[in-house]
């Protein structure tokens, strides 16, 4: 099958969902950790997880459309180098969105905060109550949160860089409103 | 015949009490109340967004008097060290030191007080006392189960309390959707009969 000029529609749909939600729990993880205790901060950690672990949800559809539907190829005008940086960008972008709520998910079980989803459903405790772990996971929390925001941001810069400047359909595969 | 039938039932008229003793003797008299402190435990449960987070205090001082064979005479007396909380993360821990949470400075200690303790059959009872915290005195109902191990008993128990009914969280913080209102408490004491004089 030839690989087509567009990302398919699901694959539009889950990049965008991930994307907001992404956008959304980056600046309000960094946010709430500086507040003093409040019932408000209370609130926007437990919102904070639930961001997250909706995106480790909807990584399984993004998972199964992207292993099953074809993926647009590379524009023509794209040198080699760009496109094994864009093809490693993606892979660890792709592990970082799996990695960076885990990773979430398991600072709090090992503090001590088992995860209710939405306030509704009890997550399980991936690993027991042990501060020492806690902090262990709270550092690797933030790290794969920094590696996560460099990688969006350069994802985000070479986006634009193609459709500004390149002006070639790179951004528009996966923006079918912006077609020229 | 008739002589060693007599007899039988001689000897089985002297030896049944004395088996009685026996059992008696296997199961001492006397009221536990020789309190073993390192085995004191408080333990709670609240929940945030519905989360539920566990705590303990790490100081009670228990003083008890427990008769088996009178449990309605039973006093118990709890001094508890609210400053020795751990509420389950250090950011809470020094929250709750505050005014709006125990306000320690004022109220280093809640105590409750036994009123009346009645048996509910078997091990278990149900006590009543009155809980101090914060300067208010409310009255608590909770189930105790009595476990004995020869000069050892054990008391298990919990309850809910309202914690809003003691001020405790108040101001911001008395917006139940966030913490709530109920707080279920659990505790473990034990103590020794007192060494035979």
């Amino acid at each position: 099958m030839n690989a087509p000029g567009q990302y398919s529609k699901p694959a539009v749909i889950v990049h965008w969902m991930i994307a907001i939600l992404v956008l959304v729990a980056l600046p309000l993880g960094y946010y709430m950790t500086d507040l003093s205790l409040s019932p408000r901060k209370l609130q926007l950690i437990s919102w904070h997880k639930w961001i997250g672990f909706t995106v480790l949800l909807l990584f399984i559809p993004r998972l199964i459309v992207r292993l099953t539907r074809p993926v647009p190829a590379p524009v023509d005008t794209m040198p080699g180098w760009q496109r094994a940086v864009a093809s490693i960008t993606h892979v660890v972008l792709y592990a970082l969105i799996i990695g960076v709520p885990l990773s979430g998910w398991m600072m709090s079980s090992a503090k001590g905060f088992p995860v209710v989803y939405l306030g509704l459903v009890p997550l399980p405790d991936l690993v027991g109550k042990d501060e020492a772990l806690g902090d262990l996971l709270k550092s690797a929390h933030e790290l794969l949160t920094s590696g996560l925001l460099i990688l969006v941001g350069l994802h985000i810069a070479a986006a634009l860089k193609h459709h500004i400047i390149d002006r070639d359909e790179t951004l528009v595969r996966m923006v079918p409103l912006l077609k020229r | 015949m008739n002589s060693k039938r007599l007899l039988a039932a001689a000897l089985v008229s002297l030896i049944l009490p004395l088996a009685g003793a026996g059992a008696y003797a296997a199961q001492p008299a006397g009221s536990f109340d020789q309190v073993l402190p390192a085995k004191n435990r408080i333990d709670f449960v609240f929940k945030q967004m519905n989360v539920p987070v566990k705590g303990h205090f790490k100081k009670a001082n228990v003083n008890l008097v427990f008769d088996p064979a009178a449990p309605a005479k039973t006093t118990v007396r709890l001094d508890l060290d609210l400053g020795s909380i751990d509420a389950g993360s250090a950011d809470a821990n020094s929250e709750v030191v505050g005014k709006p949470w125990f306000d320690l400075k004022t109220f280093p200690t809640a105590t409750f007080v036994s009123s009346s303790v009645k048996p509910l059959g078997g091990d278990r009872y149900e006590m009543t006392g009155k809980l101090t915290i914060k300067g208010k005195t409310r009255d608590v109902t909770t189930p105790v189960t009595v476990t004995q191990n020869g000069n050892t008993a054990a008391f298990d128990g919990g309850f809910t309390l309202n914690r809003l009914e003691f001020a405790i969280g108040d101001g911001t913080w008395s917006d139940t959707s966030i913490v709530a209102d109920e707080v279920k408490v659990s505790f473990h004491v034990e103590a020794e009969r007192r060494a035979a004089k």
